[in-house]
């Protein structure tokens, strides 16, 4: 899958994390690992470099977290290698790699306080007394916890724990840092302003960052590349954006972010862009070309994202000639920033529509039950042949 | 204003009492007042009678010939009997060690053994816990009887030393101090693993995972994450063994020696060979006041537990 990826560029290739030159830091090499009958991870390659902060993303139970543990040495691959800085890594015990984990459940020792907790890995290395008081000071202040560094951790908040969590997986100054679900316990807010933090963390110390999560806002917000996997497989491998813009398979455009996919099929390419016959959504649909190799004939899909399709009303019909279709609306969610409608076209399909409410209030609402115009431009649709 | 607070009052008194929480309660504390504290307090009163040649064998210690308020009669003489005969300190001193000795006994083979089943596939945990348990399944009487066998002059595991050329004359291995401390390692082993395995078992797999992340090797991870956090069914386990080890008669009765002397047997002695109930209540009651300490710690440390759990 993530050849493929490869091969396949989007025409308009986003700007944002470029793959430096060099050797990869880790490199996972058609890794595969079955836990009886189940494949976990499914002959997974992948590189990740210095100083990434690469997300894993996906469902529950779709190998995210296998692949992770494989990484820190807490399982071991059934088939393929796992290379760091160049070195083989099957076989050597989680003890002896230069690679920490911030454990989903923060795993702290409750019968050590705060300090301790930080310490334990130091000590284990035979870091000298003085010099470990100085490191776990320094961590805690990172983290911001100087003043708990007494306390039990079940004195201490779910934000503090995690806080604690990562000050403790920092503390070895590893070279490559494993989080799993790193912000999944803590509530929306204290997600939010933890995401920015970590970033923050991450460029100050520089240390290459993976982190699992089934959260697609966070991967987005925190990563510097994405893959996305699905039933131990990698679906698609990329920047944030390239693979919320340009998904290339119907799990990824349906797990990152919302999208309305119509089902359709090819019935003319050309030079200026490529015609897609979608019964759903009674017309034909235009789309860039250069996205897909798609021949005429072939059956696809077009995602278009919510946010992409312009809402008219009645008598504001859009004057482009094509992409324009008529619905009805069916529900509208006003969600203060922006405001979310649910247009039902003739045949029943449900279209998802976005609008950000620039104004307080608008002149001339769109109201239930109202038929409306819906367009996009050529550049909106995204063609899919898996 | 006043009459409906104090009817409110007896509204709240009337739920408190009936509660779903008193209903619960009472059972368990009618038994514990019928069942353990009437015969304490039996117990107790006949500690600090007087002996005597009766039916029953003791006099009464409330004198209410006077009239209204009657006349105390009793004595503390049998606590302080038990002073001056060293009899009595030498044999709880003994039972204190040899239960002492037979607790870190248990621990050393328990917890390995409790481990290992906690480790152990969970198809394989509940046959090795069915193994533990199964002794149980034999009275208690005939087990220890059991070990007579084993241990006589002429008994299997001499004869077999014997076969085996290791040894060529019976090692006197009955009716000693080794022989009871054989019986009660035996006895009591299943009380030390099975509070040692309920603690292991339910250890966080992510703890040991996350110290051998932080660079612990196996054996610092045992020590430094698995030994301290199952302190709480250590100190369960050594309690369950301790407190009855030291006041166990059955086990010397059978496999002790003439000299091996032990409370439970004193005790024995006392209430059936020289009809002394007096003495023999105040035997049984210093007793139970050398094991409240003992069990003071342990609820302290269960009380701690249960805190830091929640």
């Amino acid at each position: 899958m993530s050849d493929t990826a490869e091969k396949r560029p989007g025409p308009h290739k986003p700007s944002g994390w470029a793959v430096p030159g060099g050797d990869p830091y880790i490199s996972i090499q058609n890794v595969t690992k079955r836990f009886g009958e189940f494949v976990a991870v499914d002959n997974v390659s992948l590189d990740i470099y210095r100083s990434e902060l690469f997300s894993l993303l996906g469902a529950s139970g779709c190998g995210k977290t296998t692949l992770l543990r494989m990484l820190a040495g807490l399982e071991e691959p059934t088939e393929g290698r796992i290379l760091l800085d160049g070195q083989d890594m099957v076989g050597v015990p989680p003890y002896e790699r230069p690679v920490n984990m911030m454990f989903q459940s923060y795993a702290l020792f409750p019968h050590m306080t705060v300090a301790q907790n930080v310490a334990f890995g130091l000590k284990q290395e035979g870091m000298g007394k003085g010099e470990v008081e100085e490191r776990v000071e320094q961590m805690l202040g990172l983290v911001q916890l100087g003043r708990f560094a007494r306390r039990k951790p079940h004195q201490l908040s779910g934000g503090q724990r995690q806080r604690v969590a990562l000050a403790r997986a920092l503390a070895k100054r590893p070279k490559l840092l494993l989080l799993d679900e790193p912000l999944a316990a803590l509530d929306k807010k204290l997600r939010e302003s933890t995401q920015f933090e970590l970033m923050n963390i991450q460029e100050e110390l520089g240390v290459t960052f993976i982190v699992v999560t089934h959260d697609q806002e966070e991967a987005m917000t925190l990563s510097t590349r994405i893959a996305v996997m699905n039933e131990g497989v990698i679906q698609q491998l990329g920047t944030p954006s390239e693979v919320y813009e340009y998904p290339r398979t119907r799990y990824v455009a349906d797990f990152i972010g919302s999208v309305n996919l119509f089902e359709g099929t090819v019935s003319g390419t050309g030079a200026e862009g490529m015609r897609i016959t979608a019964p759903e959504a009674g017309i034909d649909i235009h789309v860039d070309a250069g996205q897909t190799d798609a021949r005429a004939g072939q059956s696809v899909a077009v995602a278009i994202r919510p946010e992409k399709i312009a809402i008219a009303k009645q008598d504001d019909k859009p004057s482009q000639g094509e992409n324009v279709i008529q619905g009805i609306v069916d529900e509208i969610a006003y969600q203060g920033s922006l405001s979310i409608y649910q247009v039902r076209l003739a045949d029943g399909k449900l279209v998802r529509v976005t609008t950000p409410n620039l104004t307080r209030t608008a002149e001339r609402p769109i109201d239930w039950e109202e038929p409306v115009w819906l367009s996009w431009g050529r550049h909106a649709g995204v063609v899919l042949t898996s | 204003m006043s009459a409906g607070g104090a009817g409110g009052l007896g509204a709240r008194l009337r739920a408190r009492l009936f509660s779903q929480r008193t209903v619960v309660l009472l059972p368990p504390y009618i038994w514990l007042l019928l069942f353990f504290l009437a015969p304490f307090v039996i117990v107790l009163k006949l500690s600090i009678s007087e002996a005597a040649i009766a039916m029953p064998p003791y006099l009464p210690i409330l004198d209410w010939a006077d009239g209204l308020i009657p006349d105390f009669t009793g004595t503390f003489y049998n606590f302080s009997f038990l002073f001056t005969d060293d009899l009595y300190v030498v044999a709880y001193l003994n039972s204190i060690k040899i239960a002492l000795v037979s607790t870190i006994a248990c621990l050393l083979i328990g917890y390995p053994m409790a481990y290992g089943i906690a480790k152990a596939p969970g198809t394989w945990r509940n046959a090795l816990l069915m193994l533990v348990i199964l002794p149980f399944w034999t009275s208690f009487l005939i087990r220890v009887y059991a070990w007579i066998g084993i241990l006589k002059n002429n008994g299997i595991l001499n004869n077999l030393l014997i076969g085996l050329g290791i040894i060529d004359q019976p090692l006197p291995m009955l009716h000693n101090d080794f022989s009871v401390y054989v019986g009660i390692v035996y006895s009591y082993l299943p009380f030390m693993i099975l509070p040692l395995y309920a603690n292991l078992a339910k250890m966080d797999e992510s703890l040991l995972e996350a110290a051998a992340d932080l660079g612990a090797k196996p054996w610092k991870t045992f020590l430094a994450v698995t030994l301290p956090l199952s302190v709480p069914g250590i100190v369960a386990g050594s309690m369950l063994v301790f407190i009855p080890a030291v006041g166990e008669f059955v086990i010397p009765e059978l496999l002790g020696g003439p000299d091996t002397l032990m409370i439970g047997r004193v005790l024995w002695n006392e209430f059936f060979h020289n009809r002394d109930w007096p003495v023999a209540s105040a035997v049984a009651i210093a007793m139970l006041l050398f094991l409240v300490v003992p069990i003071v710690i342990f609820q302290h440390y269960q009380g701690k537990t249960d805190e830091a759990a929640s």
